[in-house]
C-alpha cells in the first residue's frame, strides 16, 4: 500500500509533463536525467531545490535514470521514440557518440547565446573546456561533475617501510625503489592503480604530452586513429609488467574495485580517480595522503597536464522552444561559483570554474583537507596542448574493453608490452573506422 | 475403433489458439524479424544517419579473430553449465525424494535460490571470491591455493560456471523431484524384490522413466546458458581476464545496451539465435529417440 502514494505522484507528474509539453504553463519543467547514486543523489535534489526556490518560472526535475551508461542508452531510446528529458548527464566516454549527433543535440554555446545569458565559457578551467569543446572551440556540453587522477599513499605503510610519507615518490623512477622497500617491509600489494586504461594510458599520455591518437587525440574529426603504442607508453606499460612479474605492483580489477584493496590497508598506494577522496576517508583505518600523479623525469616536458574523467549535462533537442530558457537560466545558476565551490567541497569533484577554485581557496578549504587541491594542481599545470586537451574517439566503450583484455594479457604474461598495444591499436582502430562509417 | 473430437465450429479452433499465437508474433517473431532487419543496418546510436549494408556487420564479425574465440569460450561455458547444473540438481532431488523427516524444508530451502536475481547472484559470488575481501579467497590461501580470478582464465570461468549454474538449480531441482514423484513406487519396489541395489535400481529403472524430464532440462539449460547468464559475466568478470569469459551473449549486451552499437549487436543476436535453433533441432532430432515417454 506504501506504493500508491508514489504511484499517483509519478502519474501525477508524468501528466504534469505533458500539460508543460503542450501549453506553456505558470512554471514549464525541466526533467534532468541523471546518474548521480547515494550521496551525490542527494546533492543534486538540493541543488534543484535551490534553483526551484530561486525563480517561479522554471521547475528542474532531477530523475536518477541508473549508471552512466544506462541513463545514456535511456535518453537515446527517449529521443529515438520522440520524447527526450531536456537534460541528460552523460559520461566522458560517450562524448564522441553525442557530439556526431548533429541533429539530436543543442550545443551549450548556442543555447546560452541565443538566450542572451550573461555567460563566459571562459570562466572554465582550459582542461575541463577543451575537453568538451568542437573542432572550432565552442563548448557542446555543459561540464558538471569533473575529476582526474592522483596517488594516494598509505602513510602508516611507508612508515613502516622506513620511506618519508611527506615526501611521497613524484616520478616512476622514484616509484620503482619505494615499492621494492614497502614489499620488504611485509606490504602484501605495494602498488595497485584504478581505472587502468584511463590512468595508465589516457592520461599518462597526456600527462607526458605524447599522443594517444592521431588529430588531436580525435578532436579533429572522424578520421582519428589510434596511436597509444608510442616508445613512451610501450615503455611504461612494460616498466609495470616487470614490476607485476616481481610482486611489486598488483593488479585488482579493470574498475574502481582497485579502490578497496587500498582502502583495506592491503595495497600501500593507488593510482585512481581524484573523486575517491570521499570514499577513502570514509573507510580507510589508516593514515593517508594524496600525491601528485608521478611521471618520468627522463621523458622531455613531463608533467604536461592530466585530463579529466567525469560527466557533463547534454541538452537534447527540444520540440518546445520555451524550455531552452529555462534550461539556459538553469546553466547560468549551476556555473556561479557559489554552487560550484559548494558541489566541490560536498563530492570530492574538481571545481570546474576559475572563480570557484578561487573561492574553496579563499575560505580555507585547502588547508582544511591538504592535498584536496592536487587534482586541479594538475589539471591546470601547464596549458592543455594537442596531446592533453583530451580524447574523444568514437565506440569507445569497447575501446576500453579492448585496452582492458590486452592489458590483462601483460599482467598475466601472456604477451610483452610492445606485442599487447600493438594488438589493441590495431582492434581499435577497427572500432574507430566502424564508428566512422557509421558518422559519416 | 478411433475417436476423434472435431470441432463444430470452423473458426473456435483458430480462435482458442490466438492468444498463443499472438503472444509467439509480437514477443517473438516481430523482434526477431527486427533483429534481423537491424543486423543488415549501419547506424549512429540516434538513428540519425541510417545505411543498409547487406552483410557487412557479418562480415566484420567473422573477420575479427576475437569475436570467433568467444564461440569457443561460449561452447565450454554452456556445456559446464548445462551438465554441472543438470548432475548436482538430479542428486539432490534423488536426496530430498529420500528424506523423511523435513523434507519440505529441504525443498523449500532449495528452491530459493531461483527469487534471486542473476546479477545479485554474480555479485553474492563476487563477495565470496573476491581477490581482496572474498571469505573463501583467504579460506583458500590458508590451504595455500592462490585464488585471483582477475588474472587466471580458468578461475575467472569456474566463478560464473558456479554463479550460473546456482542460480538455476533450483528449477532443474524442482522438476526433477516432480519427475522422481511422479515413478510409480511399484516399479521401484519390484526391481528391489528382484534383489537390485539402490544403484542398479537408479540407473536402470528411474533414470530411465526420469529421461523425458531430462530431455526437457536439457533443451531449456542450454538455452538459458546461451541467453540469460550475461547479467552473471557482466557483474562478476565483464568477460575478461582477456577474453576468458566473455560468452557470445554478453558481447551481445555490451556491444548493444553499453557501447550502443545497435547494428553490430543485432549482428551478433542474429547469429546466437541461429546457434540456438539449431541446437534445439538437433537435440529434438538425436536426442529425442533416446527418450521413453
Amino acid at each position: 500500500m506504501t506504493n500508491r502514494p508514489k504511484r499517483f505522484a509519478r502519474i501525477a507528474a508524468a501528466l504534469a509533463f505533458a500539460c508543460a509539453a503542450t501549453a506553456a504553463q505558470a512554471a514549464t519543467e525541466i526533467v534532468w536525467w541523471h546518474s548521480m547514486t547515494g550521496k551525490l543523489n542527494d546533492i543534486v535534489n538540493e541543488i534543484a531545490d535551490k534553483f526551484n526556490k530561486s525563480q517561479s518560472d522554471y521547475k528542474v526535475t532531477p530523475v536518477f535514470k541508473g549508471q552512466y551508461d544506462e541513463s545514456m542508452t535511456a535518453a537515446i531510446a527517449a529521443y529515438r521514440a520522440g520524447n527526450p528529458p531536456q537534460i541528460v548527464q552523460v559520461f566522458e566516454v560517450g562524448t564522441a557518440t553525442m557530439m556526431a549527433a548533429k541533429g539530436a543535440v543543442k550545443p551549450v554555446y548556442q543555447l546560452m547565446a541565443e538566450q542572451h545569458e550573461p555567460w563566459d565559457p571562459k570562466a572554465f578551467l582550459g582542461a575541463v573546456y577543451s575537453y568538451y569543446a568542437d573542432t572550432s572551440g565552442h563548448l557542446i556540453s555543459m561540464p558538471f561533475n569533473s575529476s582526474t587522477q592522483v596517488l594516494y599513499i598509505n602513510d602508516d605503510a611507508f612508515k613502516k617501510a622506513g620511506l618519508d610519507p611527506a615526501n611521497p615518490p613524484k616520478t616512476w623512477e622514484e616509484m620503482a625503489p619505494a615499492m621494492e622497500k614497502l614489499k620488504s617491509s611485509g606490504a602484501a600489494c605495494s602498488f595497485t592503480t584504478g581505472w587502468q586504461s584511463w590512468v595508465q594510458l589516457e592520461s599518462f599520455s597526456a600527462w607526458h604530452n605524447v599522443p594517444f591518437g592521431t588529430l588531436q587525440n580525435g578532436f579533429g574529426g572522424l578520421g582519428t586513429r589510434l596511436e597509444f603504442n608510442g616508445p613512451v607508453q610501450v615503455m611504461h606499460i612494460n616498466n609495470m609488467s616487470n614490476w607485476a612479474k616481481k610482486g611489486l605492483f598488483t593488479y585488482k580489477g579493470r574498475k574502481d574495485e582497485p579502490l578497496a584493496a587500498f582502502t583495506s590497508g592491503e595495497c600501500a598506494m593507488i593510482t585512481t580517480s581524484s573523486g575517491s577522496y570521499a570514499n577513502i576517508k570514509a573507510n580507510a583505518k589508516f593514515n593517508w595522503r594524496v600525491a601528485t600523479l608521478p611521471y618520468y623525469a627522463s621523458v622531455k616536458g613531463a608533467p604536461q597536464n592530466t585530463i579529466i574523467g567525469g560527466a557533463t549535462l547534454w541538452v537534447l533537442n527540444q520540440k518546445n522552444k520555451e524550455n531552452y530558457k529555462g534550461i539556459a537560466k538553469f546553466f547560468t545558476f549551476l556555473s556561479s561559483p557559489e554552487v560550484q565551490e559548494k558541489w566541490h567541497a560536498d563530492t570530492g569533484y574538481v571545481p570546474i570554474t576559475t572563480a570557484a577554485y578561487e573561492l574553496a581557496k579563499k575560505q580555507g578549504l585547502y588547508t582544511e583537507r591538504p592535498g584536496f587541491d592536487i587534482a586541479i594542481k594538475e589539471l591546470t599545470n601547464k596549458p592543455p596542448t594537442a596531446n592533453s586537451k583530451g580524447v574523444r574517439f568514437g565506440n569507445f566503450v569497447q575501446i576500453r574493453n579492448i585496452i582492458d583484455e590486452e592489458l590483462e594479457s601483460v599482467w598475466s604474461g601472456q604477451k610483452t608490452a610492445k606485442q599487447a598495444l600493438d594488438e589493441a591499436v590495431k582492434r581499435s582502430n577497427e572500432q574507430v573506422e566502424r564508428f566512422q562509417k557509421a558518422n559519416e | 475403433m478411433e475417436k476423434r473430437v472435431v470441432f463444430q465450429s470452423p473458426w473456435l479452433p483458430y480462435a482458442l489458439v490466438a492468444p498463443q499465437l499472438i503472444i509467439t508474433l509480437v514477443f517473438f517473431f516481430w523482434p526477431a524479424t527486427q533483429a534481423v532487419y537491424q543486423s543488415l543496418l549501419i547506424q549512429d546510436a540516434f538513428a540519425s544517419k541510417v545505411q543498409f549494408v547487406w552483410f557487412d556487420n557479418f562480415r566484420d564479425l567473422f573477420n575479427d579473430p576475437h569475436y570467433l574465440a568467444s564461440f569457443r569460450v561460449t561452447a565450454i561455458f554452456s556445456a559446464l553449465v548445462t551438465v554441472i547444473g543438470l548432475s548436482l540438481a538430479l542428486l539432490l532431488a534423488v536426496f530430498a525424494d529420500r528424506v523423511v523427516r523435513g523434507a519440505r524444508i529441504y525443498k523449500m530451502l532449495l528452491v530459493w535460490p531461483y527469487a534471486v536475481a542473476a546479477a545479485v547472484a554474480a555479485v553474492l559470488f563476487v563477495f565470496l571470491l573476491n581477490p581482496t575481501l572474498g571469505i573463501v579467497t583467504h579460506l583458500l590461501r590458508a590451504i595455500g591455493y592462490d585464488w585471483n580470478y582477475l588474472l587466471n582464465p580458468r578461475q575467472a570461468l569456474a566463478l560464473i560456471v558456479i554463479a550460473a549454474v546456482w542460480k538455476q538449480i533450483s528449477y532443474n531441482f524442482l522438476f526433477f523431484l516432480a519427475g522422481l514423484q511422479s515413478i510409480p513406487k511399484s516399479l521401484i519396489e519390484a526391481a528391489a524384490i528382484d534383489g537390485a541395489g539402490p544403484a542398479r535400481r537408479f540407473w536402470t529403472v528411474v533414470f530411465p522413466l526420469l529421461s523425458p524430464t531430462t530431455f526437457f532440462l536439457l533443451v531449456v539449460n542450454v538455452v538459458y546458458a546461451f541467453f540469460d547468464t550475461f547479467a552473471i559475466v557482466d557483474a562478476a568478470t565483464s568477460g575478461g581476464p582477456v577474453q576468458a569469459t566473455s560468452i557470445l551473449v554478453f558481447k551481445v549486451y555490451q556491444d548493444g545496451v553499453q557501447a550502443l552499437d545497435l547494428s553490430g549487436s543485432a549482428a551478433q543476436s542474429v547469429i546466437l539465435m541461429a546457434i540456438v535453433i539449431a541446437l534445439t533441432v538437433i537435440q529434438f532430432r538425436f536426442v529425442e529417440r533416446k527418450v521413453n515417454y
